[in-house]
């Protein structure tokens, strides 16, 4: 297999390998547990790196068309079609290359982490299965240029990740929270289907190019927006429609509580998609920016004064998961709501979309971070109440690190990465409308505050008795959090090679539903 | 626990049809409604035929959770394998590479109204059977998991 192939074919491969790795892992499981733990870890590890060299690809050399069943990768209208794009089609553009840079990364760690936190439980054989299925989900998601592909994806996402929340039973309460999970879940994918069918129905195609372009802004295409937005938002745990992720995030293993966070952002790609691609230039741009601003706000503030009463430590960082997620909203939907004005796109709203697509790669790292870390503290203690958490600073000093490392960057404190991508988005927003970029202040010093609570809770004081025995997270734990953690302070110190390599990139392909069109019919 | 000999003769007899009919649908998945995933539900359904005849027990002794569980696993690699071939013969995941090819499922299609030749459609016939397959198995599992939630199965 020489290079060529794996760059010709990579988007294929990019969920191709993760998905035969899927279906052969109850096979493998039969040879041994080690067979097995080999055989996932080669998977990920491989999906990790032809989703880095796609990443790569896509940034160097632009858009990766890639059409299923086609005998040429780039073939994407057959020659009889009449110039209709009639199969399903990846269309990998920049922005998509960003969010499978963030699934290839955080899967990695997971990964790692994975082997040792879940080495004592029962039945892995599925545990695995799932977890690469949901990865599987994750960069289809990001990667689809069809929007029913779109759907089936989401589907995939939400199923296994609804399996893995319920999969460590807990006398029934994590079953619970994935039957929550995968009922909300289900009611988002049938709202998207819904509106899959709307815009089917009137324009006749699938393909997201071909719908942008013939987009006509009826009313029927008035429904499908408010369907998709609602569903995508809940699904990415916005205000008010968030009440699954405490749930959900608490309940799952620490290892996959962090995957979740990416999965649930794979949807708010699919809000930010849907409203800048599909719709774009047929919007009423200040009408919707406004109300992806005003859940964002809602996001941030309801999101963070729950999360300050909360005494189980993976729920208060689920709550600070919702927080965040509006930020990443409030970034994105300034850019939206001025993408219309030249002058002012120009000056902060660009910056603004920056700002909240950088978020997204930030808080992927920090709150992956911070949940491994809690899930490492669950590992050793067996609670997750801060009531009873105390004085683990003096045996677990690499978690109580990793811990304050994700703490300072969620809390926005230079020099992590969640400094870099807030004032990003704090410069820009006050220039749009002052009183937002103050709420976004205001939400960063209570999320410090909480922390601070968290940290003295967990770590400080004395050495408790019933915890003398505890020990260091295993190795495999600490190299998955190391991962995250230096990723979370290199992107701290050199911001600006991250924004400008990565991040404007993206942000000036998501903003540009022109050239999206274009890559795949052609300039028309 | 197992039913009356009159309700075990008929599943015996049943069980026949059942099985052919749900074949056929997974066979004629590329010609007439139904297909993979259709075929298979119908075949799962003589398993649950099975169970309510002669009980849950009777039918883990011949076959095992592990055997629906090894057809599961099958369908799904013969699946994706199917798709991978097309990636090793120079085309794209997921190409129809058997189409037109004179092997088998390979007679190119007949113009205009025809009775539906049943060797045609390429890999779409392939990825039929391994959608019946993954399908029998996974149905037949669920419904044994949910049975040993109750008394019986437990």
């Amino acid at each position: 297999m020489n290079g060529d192939f794996i760059i010709q074919n990579a988007p294929a491969l990019l969920l191709a390998v993760p998905m035969l790795a899927a279906f052969a892992t109850p096979l493998i499981g039969r040879l041994g547990s080690l067979a097995r733990n080999i055989w996932v870890i080669a998977a990920m590890t491989l999906t990790s790196a032809i989703g880095l060299l796609l990443a790569y690809d896509v940034f160097t050399a632009g858009t990766v068309l890639y059409t299923f069943g086609a005998l040429d990768p780039a073939s994407a209208l057959p020659l009889d079609s009449g110039g209709i794009p009639v199969r399903i089609i990846f269309t990998v553009d920049a922005m998509s290359a960003f969010m499978v840079i963030i699934a290839a990364i955080s899967g990695f760690a997971v990964m790692l982490y994975m082997m040792a936190s879940e080495a004592k439980g029962s039945g892995k054989d599925g545990f695995y299965a799932l977890f690469l299925l949901l990865i599987v989900g994750i960069l289809g998601m990001v990667c689809t240029g069809d929007i029913f592909n779109f759907f089936v994806f989401l589907e995939i996402n939400s199923l296994a990740g609804a399996a893995l929340v319920a999969y460590r039973v807990d006398k029934g309460v994590a079953v619970e929270a994935g039957l929550k999970y995968a009922v909300i879940s289900t009611i988002g994918g049938l709202f998207v289907l819904f509106a899959i069918a709307l815009l089917y129905g009137q324009y006749g195609a699938l393909n997201m190019a071909v719908i942008a372009s013939s987009m006509q802004y009826t009313g029927l295409d008035k429904i499908a927006l408010v369907l998709f937005l609602s569903a995508l938002a809940m699904k990415s745990g916005a205000v008010p429609m968030h009440f699954w992720t405490p749930d959900a995030y608490s309940m799952a293993p620490g290892s996959i509580t962090a995957l979740l966070v990416v999965a649930s952002q794979a949807s708010l790609y699919g809000v930010f998609r849907v409203v800048f691609t599909l719709y774009n230039v047929a919007l009423d741009y200040a009408a919707v920016g406004w109300i992806i601003i005003i859940l964002g706000v809602l996001s941030m503030f309801v999101g963070v004064t729950m999360a300050l009463v909360q005494k189980d430590v993976k729920r208060l960082m689920a709550y600070h998961a919702v927080s965040q997620t509006g930020y990443m909203l409030l970034g994105v939907g300034v850019g939206l709501a001025v993408l219309g004005q030249q002058t002012a796109f120009d000056t902060f709203g660009f910056v603004a979309m920056e700002g909240g697509i950088f978020h997204i790669l930030n808080h992927a790292m920090y709150k992956g971070l911070l949940f491994l870390t809690a899930g490492a503290i669950f590992y050793r203690t067996g609670t997750r109440s801060l009531n009873k958490l105390g004085g683990l600073g003096h045996s677990m000093k690499w978690t109580m690190i990793f811990f304050i490392i994700g703490a300072l960057a969620i809390a926005g404190i230079p020099p992590f990465n969640g400094f870099a991508s807030k004032l990003l988005i704090y410069e820009s927003v006050f220039l749009f409308n002052p009183v937002l970029s103050i709420i976004a202040m205001v939400v960063s010093i209570l999320t410090l505050a909480s922390f601070v609570k968290v940290f003295h809770a967990i770590f400080m004081g004395p050495k408790q008795p019933q915890y003398s025995d505890v020990q260091e997270a295993p190795l495999p734990m600490l190299v998955g959090m190391a991962i995250l953690a230096v990723i979370t302070i290199a992107f701290g110190i050199a911001p600006g090679l991250v924004v400008d390599s990565i991040v404007a990139p993206a942000a000036t392909a998501l903003a540009d539903q022109g050239g999206y069109i274009a890559s795949v019919l052609g300039g028309l | 626990m197992s039913m009356s000999k009159i309700v075990r003769a008929a599943a015996d007899i049943i069980f026949v049809f059942i099985l052919t009919f749900g074949f056929y649908i997974v066979a004629h998945g590329h010609l007439t409604p139904g297909g993979g995933f259709q075929g298979g539900a119908v075949i799962a359904t003589g398993f649950v035929l099975l169970i309510a005849a002669y009980g849950s027990r009777a039918l883990l002794d011949r076959f095992g959770k592990e055997w629906f569980r090894s057809s599961e696993a099958l369908g799904l690699l013969v699946f994706i394998g199917t798709a991978f071939v097309a990636l090793f013969l120079g085309a794209t995941f997921f190409a129809n590479w058997l189409a037109n090819g004179g092997l088998i499922f390979g007679e190119a299609v007949a113009f205009g109204p025809n009775p539906g030749d049943l060797n045609t459609g390429g890999v779409i016939p392939i990825m039929n059977i391994a959608v019946g397959i993954e399908v029998l198995g996974a149905l037949s599992l669920i419904v044994l998991y949910m049975l040993s939630g109750t008394e019986e199965g437990a």
